[in-house]
């Protein structure tokens, strides 16, 4: 484990029955070469990313699963492109049967243009993927009752966003991210919007188990070393949230002692 | 026998298997699955599974992505 983490030893990611020590999940899309994603998956520390599924191309040279595998980090497929429950299903069906896995990150948007989730597909999607053996990450909006109906479903982990998916707007409502944390009984993973490290940190000071991102760091100018940046950022706001931050005040107070000093004339 | 392979019409002869069909498109299909008319057919099936008239392939892989 990072040095840097000798603070929480133990303190590992505990999702699906699995345990990991890092809790950055990064994502593959965005990235300009397979050659720059292997230099970013490396500096995030990752042990999990996300793939998509698509139809077999004759013509494509490599593969992000020889990356992957080469890594030794676990593959989560998404259904990314799924408008319909009924379309994530069978993309996850699919997906199991090509990587020899039974977790998927489900993602059922509502439009082009926003991305948004949509939550009664992705409700229905869940109930199914749930019944058919499948270990169920949700990708959300930020709605702790949405949330609450999920982890009630039987999945293992809620995903909700920050802002919309590749926008950098980072964390929109943090108030609700704190909801949907104080009452989740699985892992809160930030999903979505995040756009430097600040945000990635903020997601783990509020009670984010894990942060899953993409973009911030595929499209980043120096894709590695805001990798690495973020790898720090999940530890640094992990490590603040156990270590309790001080409460806000309206005034200042004093952390020197209260005692006048000696030259008081004025 | 016409059949539609990820979105791209074939001109197969009658009794063409999943299998079969998988090869049109790559010689190395690990990492690959099929859906035949929205049903996964699994792996293990490939062979023994025969298209019929109008039947729609579609044959994924995992690529970069979310």
């Amino acid at each position: 484990m990072d040095t840097r983490m000798d603070a929480a030893p133990d303190d590992a990611l505990e999702l699906g029955g699995e345990k990991f020590r890092s809790r950055l999940i990064m994502g593959t899309g965005g990235a300009p070469s397979l050659d720059v994603l292997d230099d970013a998956l490396v500096a995030s520390g990752t042990e999990i990313t996300t793939v998509a599924m698509r139809r077999l191309d004759p013509a494509a040279q490599g593969s992000v699963l020889d990356v992957l595998h080469r890594r030794g980090i676990k593959v989560l497929p998404n259904t990314a492109g799924c408008f319909t429950a009924g379309e994530a299903v069978l993309t996850a069906r699919l997906a199991r049967e090509a990587l020899g896995t039974s977790w998927v990150k489900l993602e059922v948007i509502n439009d082009e243009r926003t991305l948004l989730p949509d939550p009664i597909e992705t409700f229905d999607a869940a109930e199914r993927l749930v019944a058919d053996g499948f270990t169920v990450l949700p990708y959300i909006g930020d709605d702790p009752a949405l949330a609450r109906r999920l982890e009630q479903a039987g999945c293992a982990a809620v995903m909700p966003l920050g802002s919309p998916i590749g926008s950098g707007l980072g964390i929109r409502n943090p108030h609700n991210i704190e909801l949907i944390v104080e009452s989740a009984g699985v892992p809160v993973i930030l999903d979505a919007g995040v756009g430097t490290a600040s945000d990635a940190a903020l997601a783990m000071e509020l009670g984010c188990d894990a942060v899953l991102l993409a973009t911030a760091v595929t499209r980043a100018r120096r894709p590695a070393l805001m990798a690495a940046a973020m790898r720090d950022a999940v530890v640094a706001g992990r490590m603040a949230r156990l270590a309790g931050r001080i409460p806000r005040r309206r005034y200042a107070e004093a952390s020197s002692p209260a005692i006048a000093p000696a030259t008081k004339d004025r | 026998m016409k059949v539609t392979i990820n979105g791209m019409a074939h001109d197969l002869p009658a009794g063409t298997t999943v299998g079969q069909a998988v090869r049109e498109l790559t010689a190395a299909p690990g990492g690959v699955a099929v859906a035949l008319n929205d049903e996964v057919v699994r792996r293990g099936d490939w062979e023994s599974t025969a298209l019929g008239e109008n039947d729609r392939v579609e044959v994924l892989t995992a690529v970069q992505g979310g």
